[in-house]
Protein backbone atom coordinates (compact mmCIF):
# COMPACT_ATOMS: atom_id res chain seq x y z
CA UNK A 1 0.00 0.00 0.00
CA UNK A 2 2.89 2.35 0.60
CA UNK A 3 5.14 1.04 -2.11
CA UNK A 4 3.78 3.03 -5.04
CA UNK A 5 4.68 6.48 -3.73
CA UNK A 6 6.99 8.45 -6.00
CA UNK A 7 8.94 11.44 -4.77
CA UNK A 8 8.16 14.64 -6.59
CA UNK A 9 6.66 14.42 -10.02
CA UNK A 10 9.72 14.20 -12.25
CA UNK A 11 8.86 13.04 -15.75
CA UNK A 12 12.07 11.64 -17.32
CA UNK A 13 12.79 12.93 -20.81
CA UNK A 14 15.30 14.66 -23.00
CA UNK A 15 13.51 17.83 -24.11
CA UNK A 16 15.08 21.30 -24.28
CA UNK A 17 13.64 22.02 -20.84
CA UNK A 18 15.11 18.81 -19.43
CA UNK A 19 18.54 19.69 -20.76
CA UNK A 20 18.59 23.22 -19.36
CA UNK A 21 20.82 24.07 -16.40
CA UNK A 22 18.55 23.71 -13.35
CA UNK A 23 19.98 26.89 -11.83
CA UNK A 24 18.93 28.92 -14.88
CA UNK A 25 15.52 27.26 -14.79
CA UNK A 26 14.95 28.15 -11.14
CA UNK A 27 16.10 31.76 -11.58
CA UNK A 28 14.10 32.36 -14.76
CA UNK A 29 11.02 30.82 -13.15
CA UNK A 30 11.29 33.16 -10.15
CA UNK A 31 11.71 36.20 -12.43
CA UNK A 32 8.84 35.06 -14.66
CA UNK A 33 6.51 34.71 -11.69
CA UNK A 34 7.55 38.18 -10.54
CA UNK A 35 6.69 39.61 -13.95
CA UNK A 36 3.32 37.87 -13.92
CA UNK A 37 2.59 39.92 -10.80
CA UNK A 38 4.10 43.17 -12.07
CA UNK A 39 2.56 43.40 -15.55
CA UNK A 40 -1.17 43.03 -15.33
CA UNK A 41 -2.49 44.29 -18.65
CA UNK A 42 -4.36 42.18 -21.16
CA UNK A 43 -1.57 42.09 -23.77
CA UNK A 44 0.98 40.94 -21.16
CA UNK A 45 -1.32 38.15 -20.03
CA UNK A 46 -1.79 37.06 -23.61
CA UNK A 47 1.98 36.84 -23.98
CA UNK A 48 2.37 34.99 -20.65
CA UNK A 49 -0.28 32.45 -21.61
CA UNK A 50 1.30 31.91 -25.02
CA UNK A 51 4.74 31.36 -23.45
CA UNK A 52 3.34 28.90 -20.91
CA UNK A 53 1.58 26.98 -23.66
CA UNK A 54 4.73 26.80 -25.79
CA UNK A 55 6.78 25.63 -22.77
CA UNK A 56 4.21 22.94 -22.01
CA UNK A 57 4.45 21.64 -25.56
CA UNK A 58 8.27 21.85 -25.56
CA UNK A 59 8.58 19.89 -22.30
CA UNK A 60 7.26 16.65 -23.82
CA UNK A 61 5.28 16.03 -20.63
CA UNK A 62 1.75 14.74 -21.44
CA UNK A 63 -0.73 17.63 -21.21
CA UNK A 64 -3.12 15.68 -19.00
CA UNK A 65 -0.32 15.19 -16.45
CA UNK A 66 0.40 18.91 -16.43
CA UNK A 67 -3.28 19.79 -16.06
CA UNK A 68 -3.59 17.30 -13.23
CA UNK A 69 -1.20 19.45 -11.21
CA UNK A 70 -3.99 22.07 -11.13
CA UNK A 71 -6.36 19.63 -9.45
CA UNK A 72 -5.38 20.14 -5.79
CA UNK A 73 -5.74 23.92 -6.18
CA UNK A 74 -8.91 23.85 -8.26
CA UNK A 75 -11.12 24.95 -5.38
CA UNK A 76 -8.89 27.89 -4.50
CA UNK A 77 -8.98 29.09 -8.10
CA UNK A 78 -12.78 28.81 -8.24
CA UNK A 79 -13.21 30.47 -4.86
CA UNK A 80 -11.01 33.42 -5.85
CA UNK A 81 -12.91 33.75 -9.11
CA UNK A 82 -16.31 33.88 -7.39
CA UNK A 83 -15.11 36.33 -4.73
CA UNK A 84 -13.82 38.69 -7.39
CA UNK A 85 -17.06 38.45 -9.40
CA UNK A 86 -19.04 40.09 -6.63
CA UNK A 87 -16.56 42.27 -4.81
CA UNK A 88 -15.60 44.77 -7.51
CA UNK A 89 -17.55 48.01 -7.86
CA UNK A 90 -18.51 48.98 -11.41
CA UNK A 91 -21.21 48.47 -14.01
CA UNK A 92 -23.79 46.16 -12.42
CA UNK A 93 -25.08 43.23 -14.49
CA UNK A 94 -27.20 41.34 -12.01
CA UNK A 95 -27.95 41.41 -8.31
CA UNK A 96 -28.31 38.33 -6.12
CA UNK A 97 -29.56 39.21 -2.61
CA UNK A 98 -26.77 41.44 -1.18
CA UNK A 99 -24.22 40.74 -3.91
CA UNK A 100 -23.88 42.62 -7.15
CA UNK A 101 -22.29 40.99 -10.16
CA UNK A 102 -20.30 43.58 -12.11
CA UNK A 103 -18.64 43.62 -15.51
CA UNK A 104 -15.36 44.70 -13.89
CA UNK A 105 -15.73 41.82 -11.45
CA UNK A 106 -15.84 39.26 -14.27
CA UNK A 107 -12.73 40.80 -15.84
CA UNK A 108 -10.85 40.85 -12.54
CA UNK A 109 -11.90 37.29 -11.68
CA UNK A 110 -10.60 36.01 -15.01
CA UNK A 111 -7.33 37.88 -14.52
CA UNK A 112 -6.65 36.55 -11.05
CA UNK A 113 -7.62 32.98 -11.92
CA UNK A 114 -5.41 33.07 -15.01
CA UNK A 115 -2.59 34.40 -12.87
CA UNK A 116 -2.95 31.50 -10.42
CA UNK A 117 -3.15 28.93 -13.22
CA UNK A 118 0.00 30.36 -14.85
CA UNK A 119 1.86 30.28 -11.53
CA UNK A 120 0.97 26.65 -10.90
CA UNK A 121 1.63 25.45 -14.44
CA UNK A 122 5.02 27.13 -14.71
CA UNK A 123 6.16 25.88 -11.29
CA UNK A 124 5.08 22.34 -12.05
CA UNK A 125 6.91 22.51 -15.38
CA UNK A 126 10.08 23.01 -13.34
CA UNK A 127 9.46 19.97 -11.14
CA UNK A 128 8.28 17.87 -14.09
CA UNK A 129 11.45 18.49 -16.09
CA UNK A 130 14.05 18.58 -13.28
CA UNK A 131 14.93 15.55 -11.15
CA UNK A 132 14.93 16.15 -7.37
CA UNK A 133 18.69 15.49 -7.36
CA UNK A 134 19.34 18.23 -9.91
CA UNK A 135 17.07 20.60 -7.99
CA UNK A 136 19.14 19.90 -4.88
CA UNK A 137 22.38 20.65 -6.74
CA UNK A 138 20.84 23.85 -8.11
CA UNK A 139 19.76 24.85 -4.60
CA UNK A 140 23.27 24.32 -3.24
CA UNK A 141 24.82 26.31 -6.06
CA UNK A 142 22.32 29.19 -5.91
CA UNK A 143 22.50 29.49 -2.12
CA UNK A 144 26.29 29.28 -1.90
CA UNK A 145 26.82 33.08 -2.17
CA UNK A 146 24.86 33.40 1.09
CA UNK A 147 27.35 31.15 2.88
CA UNK A 148 29.30 34.18 4.05
CA UNK A 149 26.19 35.28 5.97
CA UNK A 150 26.17 31.95 7.77
CA UNK A 151 23.70 30.07 5.57
CA UNK A 152 24.68 26.36 5.57
CA UNK A 153 24.11 25.83 1.81
CA UNK A 154 26.10 22.59 1.49
CA UNK A 155 24.60 21.09 4.64
CA UNK A 156 21.05 21.82 3.46
CA UNK A 157 21.75 20.18 0.11
CA UNK A 158 23.36 17.16 1.79
CA UNK A 159 20.30 16.81 4.02
CA UNK A 160 18.06 16.86 0.95
CA UNK A 161 20.21 14.22 -0.79
CA UNK A 162 20.11 11.90 2.21
CA UNK A 163 16.38 12.45 2.64
CA UNK A 164 15.78 11.54 -1.00
CA UNK A 165 17.92 8.44 -0.57
CA UNK A 166 16.17 7.28 2.61
CA UNK A 167 12.52 8.08 1.92
CA UNK A 168 11.94 4.81 -0.01
CA UNK A 169 13.88 2.83 2.62
CA UNK A 170 11.85 4.31 5.47
CA UNK A 171 8.58 3.77 3.61
CA UNK A 172 9.48 0.10 3.16
CA UNK A 173 10.30 -0.07 6.86
CA UNK A 174 6.99 1.56 7.86
CA UNK A 175 5.19 -1.02 5.78
CA UNK A 176 7.07 -3.81 7.54
CA UNK A 177 6.40 -2.41 11.02
CA UNK A 178 2.70 -1.96 10.22
CA UNK A 179 2.44 -5.56 9.09
CA UNK A 180 4.30 -6.75 12.18
CA UNK A 181 1.94 -4.80 14.46
CA UNK A 182 -1.14 -5.88 12.51
CA UNK A 183 -0.09 -9.51 12.78
CA UNK A 184 -0.16 -9.02 16.56
CA UNK A 185 -3.65 -7.58 16.46
CA UNK A 186 -3.07 -3.85 16.04
CA UNK A 187 -5.87 -2.03 14.25
CA UNK A 188 -5.15 1.04 12.12
CA UNK A 189 -8.38 1.33 10.15
CA UNK A 190 -11.28 1.69 12.59
CA UNK A 191 -12.22 4.17 15.31
CA UNK A 192 -12.36 7.96 15.34
CA UNK A 193 -9.49 10.30 14.52
CA UNK A 194 -8.11 10.39 18.07
CA UNK A 195 -8.15 6.62 18.36
CA UNK A 196 -6.43 6.19 15.01
CA UNK A 197 -3.77 8.72 15.93
CA UNK A 198 -3.14 6.89 19.18
CA UNK A 199 -2.83 3.65 17.24
CA UNK A 200 -0.04 5.20 15.16
CA UNK A 201 2.27 5.33 18.20
CA UNK A 202 3.34 1.66 17.91
CA UNK A 203 4.44 2.44 14.35
CA UNK A 204 6.21 5.71 15.03
CA UNK A 205 8.27 4.62 18.04
CA UNK A 206 10.11 1.75 16.29
CA UNK A 207 10.40 3.82 13.12
CA UNK A 208 12.10 6.68 14.95
CA UNK A 209 14.40 4.36 16.87
CA UNK A 210 15.54 2.70 13.70
CA UNK A 211 15.94 6.04 11.90
CA UNK A 212 18.29 7.23 14.64
CA UNK A 213 20.28 4.01 14.44
CA UNK A 214 20.52 4.38 10.68
CA UNK A 215 21.67 7.97 11.07
CA UNK A 216 24.40 6.86 13.43
CA UNK A 217 25.69 4.17 11.10
CA UNK A 218 25.42 6.43 8.07
CA UNK A 219 27.46 9.13 9.79
CA UNK A 220 30.15 6.57 10.49
CA UNK A 221 30.12 5.34 6.88
CA UNK A 222 30.37 8.93 5.61
CA UNK A 223 33.30 9.64 7.88
CA UNK A 224 35.02 6.45 6.74
CA UNK A 225 34.76 7.80 3.21
CA UNK A 226 36.61 11.00 4.07
CA UNK A 227 33.56 13.25 4.39
CA UNK A 228 34.39 16.45 6.24
CA UNK A 229 31.75 18.93 5.15
CA UNK A 230 31.56 20.97 1.99
CA UNK A 231 35.06 22.45 2.15
CA UNK A 232 37.35 21.25 -0.62
CA UNK A 233 34.63 19.05 -2.06
CA UNK A 234 34.07 18.68 -5.81
CA UNK A 235 31.22 17.16 -7.79
CA UNK A 236 31.31 14.51 -10.49
CA UNK A 237 28.26 15.91 -12.25
CA UNK A 238 29.01 19.61 -12.00
CA UNK A 239 26.29 21.84 -13.42
CA UNK A 240 27.09 23.46 -16.75
CA UNK A 241 25.44 26.45 -18.38
CA UNK A 242 25.22 25.79 -22.12
CA UNK A 243 23.84 27.24 -25.36
CA UNK A 244 20.18 26.55 -24.56
CA UNK A 245 20.52 28.42 -21.28
CA UNK A 246 21.99 31.55 -22.89
CA UNK A 247 19.23 31.38 -25.49
CA UNK A 248 16.60 31.17 -22.74
CA UNK A 249 18.15 34.08 -20.85
CA UNK A 250 18.27 36.12 -24.08
CA UNK A 251 14.64 35.32 -24.80
CA UNK A 252 13.70 36.35 -21.29
CA UNK A 253 15.50 39.71 -21.59
CA UNK A 254 13.67 40.44 -24.86
CA UNK A 255 10.35 39.51 -23.21
CA UNK A 256 11.00 41.84 -20.29
CA UNK A 257 11.97 44.69 -22.59
CA UNK A 258 8.81 44.20 -24.68
CA UNK A 259 6.61 44.13 -21.58
CA UNK A 260 8.23 47.31 -20.25
CA UNK A 261 7.69 48.94 -23.63
CA UNK A 262 3.99 48.05 -23.63
CA UNK A 263 3.57 49.24 -20.07
CA UNK A 264 5.28 52.61 -20.69
CA UNK A 265 3.44 53.26 -23.97
CA UNK A 266 -0.01 52.88 -22.39
CA UNK B 1 57.19 -3.25 8.68
CA UNK B 2 53.66 -4.62 8.30
CA UNK B 3 50.83 -2.66 6.70
CA UNK B 4 48.70 -2.63 9.86
CA UNK B 5 50.24 -2.88 13.31
CA UNK B 6 48.57 -2.86 16.71
CA UNK B 7 50.91 -2.47 19.67
CA UNK B 8 49.41 -3.20 23.09
CA UNK B 9 46.11 -1.72 21.88
CA UNK B 10 43.35 -1.19 24.43
CA UNK B 11 39.95 0.36 23.80
CA UNK B 12 37.40 1.16 26.50
CA UNK B 13 33.86 2.37 25.82
CA UNK B 14 32.38 4.84 28.33
CA UNK B 15 35.76 5.39 29.95
CA UNK B 16 35.56 6.35 33.61
CA UNK B 17 31.83 5.73 33.87
CA UNK B 18 29.96 3.00 35.69
CA UNK B 19 29.29 1.02 32.54
CA UNK B 20 32.92 1.09 31.37
CA UNK B 21 33.51 -1.71 28.91
CA UNK B 22 36.92 -2.91 27.80
CA UNK B 23 36.34 -4.12 24.24
CA UNK B 24 39.98 -4.59 23.28
CA UNK B 25 42.49 -5.51 25.92
CA UNK B 26 46.21 -5.23 25.18
CA UNK B 27 46.11 -6.56 21.64
CA UNK B 28 49.33 -7.08 19.65
CA UNK B 29 48.70 -7.92 16.02
CA UNK B 30 50.21 -7.13 12.66
CA UNK B 31 48.71 -7.65 9.23
CA UNK B 32 50.92 -7.84 6.14
CA UNK B 33 50.34 -5.92 2.93
CA UNK B 34 48.52 -8.01 0.34
CA UNK B 35 47.28 -10.63 2.81
CA UNK B 36 43.74 -11.93 3.30
CA UNK B 37 43.02 -12.14 7.02
CA UNK B 38 39.75 -13.42 8.44
CA UNK B 39 38.82 -12.38 11.96
CA UNK B 40 36.53 -14.68 13.91
CA UNK B 41 35.05 -14.40 17.35
CA UNK B 42 31.83 -14.42 19.30
CA UNK B 43 29.61 -11.38 19.66
CA UNK B 44 31.32 -8.91 21.98
CA UNK B 45 34.79 -10.29 21.41
CA UNK B 46 35.99 -6.93 20.03
CA UNK B 47 36.00 -7.69 16.29
CA UNK B 48 34.06 -4.63 15.17
CA UNK B 49 35.93 -2.36 17.57
CA UNK B 50 39.16 -3.65 16.07
CA UNK B 51 37.91 -2.96 12.53
CA UNK B 52 36.98 0.62 13.39
CA UNK B 53 40.49 1.29 14.66
CA UNK B 54 42.03 0.47 11.30
CA UNK B 55 40.77 3.64 9.65
CA UNK B 56 40.60 5.82 12.70
CA UNK B 57 36.84 5.78 13.30
CA UNK B 58 37.79 4.83 16.84
CA UNK B 59 41.05 5.86 18.47
CA UNK B 60 42.94 3.68 20.94
CA UNK B 61 42.41 4.36 24.65
CA UNK B 62 46.00 3.28 25.09
CA UNK B 63 48.55 1.67 22.81
CA UNK B 64 49.24 2.42 19.17
CA UNK B 65 47.55 1.61 15.88
CA UNK B 66 49.81 2.11 12.83
CA UNK B 67 48.55 1.93 9.25
CA UNK B 68 51.28 1.96 6.62
CA UNK B 69 53.56 3.48 9.27
CA UNK B 70 51.10 6.29 10.09
CA UNK B 71 49.60 6.71 13.55
CA UNK B 72 45.78 6.95 13.47
CA UNK B 73 45.90 9.48 16.32
CA UNK B 74 47.73 11.92 14.06
CA UNK B 75 44.92 14.08 12.65
CA UNK B 76 47.02 15.31 9.72
CA UNK B 77 47.48 11.80 8.42
CA UNK B 78 44.02 10.49 9.29
CA UNK B 79 42.54 11.47 5.89
CA UNK B 80 45.36 9.72 4.08
CA UNK B 81 44.70 6.61 6.19
CA UNK B 82 40.99 6.72 5.41
CA UNK B 83 41.81 6.96 1.74
CA UNK B 84 44.06 3.91 1.96
CA UNK B 85 41.68 1.85 4.08
CA UNK B 86 38.12 1.38 2.85
CA UNK B 87 35.38 0.09 5.15
CA UNK B 88 32.32 -2.01 4.34
CA UNK B 89 29.77 -2.34 7.13
CA UNK B 90 27.19 -4.94 8.01
CA UNK B 91 23.95 -3.19 7.06
CA UNK B 92 23.93 -2.58 3.30
CA UNK B 93 21.21 0.07 3.59
CA UNK B 94 22.96 2.31 6.06
CA UNK B 95 26.14 3.00 4.15
CA UNK B 96 24.90 4.22 0.78
CA UNK B 97 24.50 7.98 0.79
CA UNK B 98 23.23 9.07 -2.62
CA UNK B 99 19.95 8.28 -4.35
CA UNK B 100 21.69 7.00 -7.51
CA UNK B 101 24.29 4.23 -7.59
CA UNK B 102 27.00 6.11 -9.51
CA UNK B 103 26.59 9.22 -7.36
CA UNK B 104 27.13 7.07 -4.31
CA UNK B 105 30.35 5.59 -5.69
CA UNK B 106 31.46 9.15 -6.50
CA UNK B 107 30.90 10.29 -2.90
CA UNK B 108 34.40 9.32 -1.71
CA UNK B 109 36.38 10.87 -4.59
CA UNK B 110 34.19 14.00 -4.37
CA UNK B 111 35.21 14.36 -0.74
CA UNK B 112 38.85 14.17 -1.83
CA UNK B 113 38.29 17.16 -4.11
CA UNK B 114 39.27 15.48 -7.39
CA UNK B 115 38.47 16.91 -10.85
CA UNK B 116 35.04 15.89 -12.25
CA UNK B 117 36.48 13.94 -15.21
CA UNK B 118 38.94 12.10 -12.92
CA UNK B 119 36.05 11.15 -10.62
CA UNK B 120 34.02 9.93 -13.61
CA UNK B 121 36.89 7.67 -14.73
CA UNK B 122 37.39 6.26 -11.23
CA UNK B 123 33.67 5.63 -10.74
CA UNK B 124 33.31 3.81 -14.06
CA UNK B 125 36.39 1.73 -13.31
CA UNK B 126 35.23 0.84 -9.77
CA UNK B 127 31.75 -0.17 -10.96
CA UNK B 128 33.35 -2.39 -13.61
CA UNK B 129 35.58 -4.03 -11.00
CA UNK B 130 32.56 -5.13 -8.95
CA UNK B 131 30.58 -5.98 -12.10
CA UNK B 132 27.80 -3.46 -11.44
CA UNK B 133 28.19 -1.18 -14.48
CA UNK B 134 24.73 -1.84 -15.80
CA UNK B 135 23.13 -0.74 -12.53
CA UNK B 136 24.88 2.64 -12.42
CA UNK B 137 21.67 4.66 -12.81
CA UNK B 138 19.60 2.58 -10.39
CA UNK B 139 18.30 3.79 -7.04
CA UNK B 140 19.95 1.81 -4.19
CA UNK B 141 16.64 0.64 -2.73
CA UNK B 142 15.92 -1.30 -5.92
CA UNK B 143 19.07 -3.44 -5.54
CA UNK B 144 19.49 -6.71 -3.65
CA UNK B 145 21.58 -6.85 -0.48
CA UNK B 146 24.53 -8.44 -2.25
CA UNK B 147 24.44 -5.77 -4.95
CA UNK B 148 24.33 -3.00 -2.35
CA UNK B 149 27.41 -4.44 -0.64
CA UNK B 150 29.21 -4.55 -3.98
CA UNK B 151 28.35 -0.86 -4.47
CA UNK B 152 29.81 -0.16 -1.03
CA UNK B 153 32.99 -1.98 -2.12
CA UNK B 154 33.05 0.07 -5.34
CA UNK B 155 32.76 3.23 -3.23
CA UNK B 156 36.00 2.29 -1.47
CA UNK B 157 37.73 1.24 -4.72
CA UNK B 158 36.95 4.61 -6.32
CA UNK B 159 39.16 6.19 -3.64
CA UNK B 160 42.10 3.96 -4.71
CA UNK B 161 41.92 2.01 -1.50
CA UNK B 162 44.81 -0.37 -0.74
CA UNK B 163 43.07 -2.24 2.03
CA UNK B 164 39.45 -3.27 2.51
CA UNK B 165 38.11 -3.82 6.00
CA UNK B 166 34.80 -5.69 5.84
CA UNK B 167 32.83 -5.89 9.08
CA UNK B 168 30.47 -8.86 8.72
CA UNK B 169 29.51 -7.79 5.20
CA UNK B 170 27.41 -10.90 4.59
CA UNK B 171 25.57 -11.18 7.92
CA UNK B 172 22.33 -9.73 6.50
CA UNK B 173 22.46 -11.37 3.07
CA UNK B 174 20.90 -14.44 1.51
CA UNK B 175 23.21 -17.29 0.39
CA UNK B 176 23.39 -15.95 -3.15
CA UNK B 177 24.32 -12.45 -1.99
CA UNK B 178 26.91 -13.95 0.34
CA UNK B 179 28.56 -15.82 -2.52
CA UNK B 180 28.54 -12.65 -4.71
CA UNK B 181 30.26 -10.56 -2.07
CA UNK B 182 32.87 -13.19 -1.21
CA UNK B 183 33.62 -13.77 -4.91
CA UNK B 184 34.11 -10.02 -5.45
CA UNK B 185 36.40 -9.72 -2.44
CA UNK B 186 38.54 -12.70 -3.53
CA UNK B 187 38.81 -11.35 -7.05
CA UNK B 188 40.01 -7.95 -5.81
CA UNK B 189 42.50 -9.66 -3.53
CA UNK B 190 43.90 -11.87 -6.28
CA UNK B 191 43.87 -9.41 -9.18
CA UNK B 192 44.86 -6.20 -7.45
CA UNK B 193 46.66 -7.43 -4.38
CA UNK B 194 44.33 -5.45 -2.10
CA UNK B 195 44.87 -6.26 1.57
CA UNK B 196 41.69 -7.78 3.01
CA UNK B 197 40.58 -7.83 6.64
CA UNK B 198 37.39 -9.87 6.69
CA UNK B 199 35.31 -10.16 9.83
CA UNK B 200 32.74 -12.91 9.66
CA UNK B 201 30.60 -15.43 11.48
CA UNK B 202 30.61 -17.86 8.58
CA UNK B 203 33.39 -20.41 8.88
CA UNK B 204 33.18 -21.38 5.22
CA UNK B 205 34.08 -17.79 4.36
CA UNK B 206 37.00 -17.75 6.79
CA UNK B 207 38.31 -20.96 5.21
CA UNK B 208 39.30 -19.09 2.00
CA UNK B 209 41.56 -16.63 3.87
CA UNK B 210 45.35 -17.01 4.15
CA UNK B 211 45.20 -16.39 7.85
CA UNK B 212 42.60 -16.61 10.61
CA UNK B 213 42.75 -14.57 13.81
CA UNK B 214 40.48 -15.71 16.59
CA UNK B 215 39.34 -12.96 18.94
CA UNK B 216 38.24 -13.71 22.47
CA UNK B 217 37.50 -11.07 25.16
CA UNK B 218 39.49 -8.40 23.35
CA UNK B 219 42.60 -10.48 22.72
CA UNK B 220 43.86 -12.61 19.87
CA UNK B 221 43.23 -16.10 21.28
CA UNK B 222 44.57 -17.98 18.27
CA UNK B 223 46.29 -17.01 15.07
CA UNK B 224 47.24 -19.22 12.16
CA UNK B 225 46.23 -20.61 8.78
CA UNK B 226 42.62 -21.80 8.47
CA UNK B 227 43.89 -25.39 8.53
CA UNK B 228 45.66 -24.89 11.86
CA UNK B 229 42.75 -23.07 13.45
CA UNK B 230 40.01 -25.43 12.28
CA UNK B 231 42.01 -28.54 13.21
CA UNK B 232 41.31 -27.71 16.85
CA UNK B 233 37.61 -28.58 16.77
CA UNK B 234 37.16 -28.98 20.57
CA UNK B 235 38.97 -25.68 21.19
CA UNK B 236 36.71 -23.84 18.74
CA UNK B 237 33.59 -25.34 20.30
CA UNK B 238 34.76 -24.34 23.74
CA UNK B 239 34.87 -20.71 22.52
CA UNK B 240 31.33 -21.02 21.22
CA UNK B 241 32.36 -21.08 17.57
CA UNK B 242 31.68 -23.50 14.76
CA UNK B 243 34.13 -24.98 12.30
CA UNK B 244 33.42 -25.56 8.59
CA UNK B 245 31.15 -28.55 8.04
CA UNK B 246 33.91 -30.59 6.35
CA UNK B 247 36.26 -30.06 9.32
CA UNK B 248 33.53 -31.10 11.73
CA UNK B 249 32.62 -34.24 9.76
CA UNK B 250 36.24 -35.35 9.40
CA UNK B 251 36.86 -34.75 13.10
CA UNK B 252 33.82 -36.84 14.08
CA UNK B 253 34.89 -39.61 11.69
CA UNK B 254 38.41 -39.60 13.12
CA UNK B 255 36.91 -39.96 16.57
CA UNK B 256 35.06 -43.06 15.32
CA UNK B 257 38.41 -44.53 14.37
CA UNK B 258 38.28 -43.83 10.65
CA UNK B 259 41.77 -42.75 9.62
CA UNK B 260 41.49 -39.50 7.67
CA UNK B 261 44.36 -37.02 7.20
CA UNK B 262 44.47 -33.86 9.34
CA UNK B 263 43.65 -30.39 8.07
CA UNK B 264 40.53 -31.06 6.00
CA UNK B 265 38.51 -27.84 5.78
CA UNK B 266 36.75 -27.82 2.41
CA UNK B 267 34.13 -30.21 1.07
CA UNK B 268 36.27 -31.13 -1.93
CA UNK B 269 39.12 -32.16 0.34
CA UNK B 270 36.75 -34.26 2.45
CA UNK B 271 35.35 -36.06 -0.62
CA UNK B 272 38.86 -36.76 -1.87
CA UNK B 273 39.98 -38.10 1.52
CA UNK B 274 36.92 -40.33 1.81
CA UNK B 275 37.47 -41.72 -1.68
CA UNK B 276 41.09 -42.46 -0.85
CA UNK B 277 39.97 -44.10 2.39
CA UNK B 278 37.36 -46.36 0.74
CA UNK B 279 39.84 -47.42 -2.00
CA UNK B 280 42.36 -48.29 0.70
CA UNK B 281 39.99 -50.33 2.82
CA UNK B 282 38.63 -52.29 -0.16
Amino acid sequence: MLSNITIGQYFPGNSILHRMDPRVKVLLLLLFLLEVFLFSNAVAYGIFSAITLVMMLLSGVPLCMLLRSLKPLWWIILFTFVIHLFSNPGTPIATVWLFTLTWEGIQMGCFISLRLILLILMSSLLTFTTSPLKLTDAMESLLSPFRRFGLPAHELAMMMTIALRFIPTLIEETDKIMKAQQSRGADFTTGNVMKRLRNMVPILVPLFLSAFRRADELAMAMEARCYRGGIGRTQMKSLKTGGIDYLAIGGFVILTAALLGIKLST
Amino acid sequence: MSFIEFHDLTHCYNLGQKNEHRAIDGLDLSIEKGSFTAILGQNGSGKSTLAKHINGLLLPTSGICLVDGKDTRNLEELWQIRRQVGMVFQNPDNQLIAAVVEDDVAFGPENLGLEPQVIRAKVDEALKAVNMTKYKNFAPHLLSGGQKQRIAIAGALAMDTECLVLDEPTAMLDPQGRAEVLRTVRKLHEERGITIVYITHFMEEAAVADRVVLMDSGRAAADGTPREIFADVPGMKKRGLDVPLAAEVSWQLRRQGIKLPDGIITEDELVEALEAYTCQSN
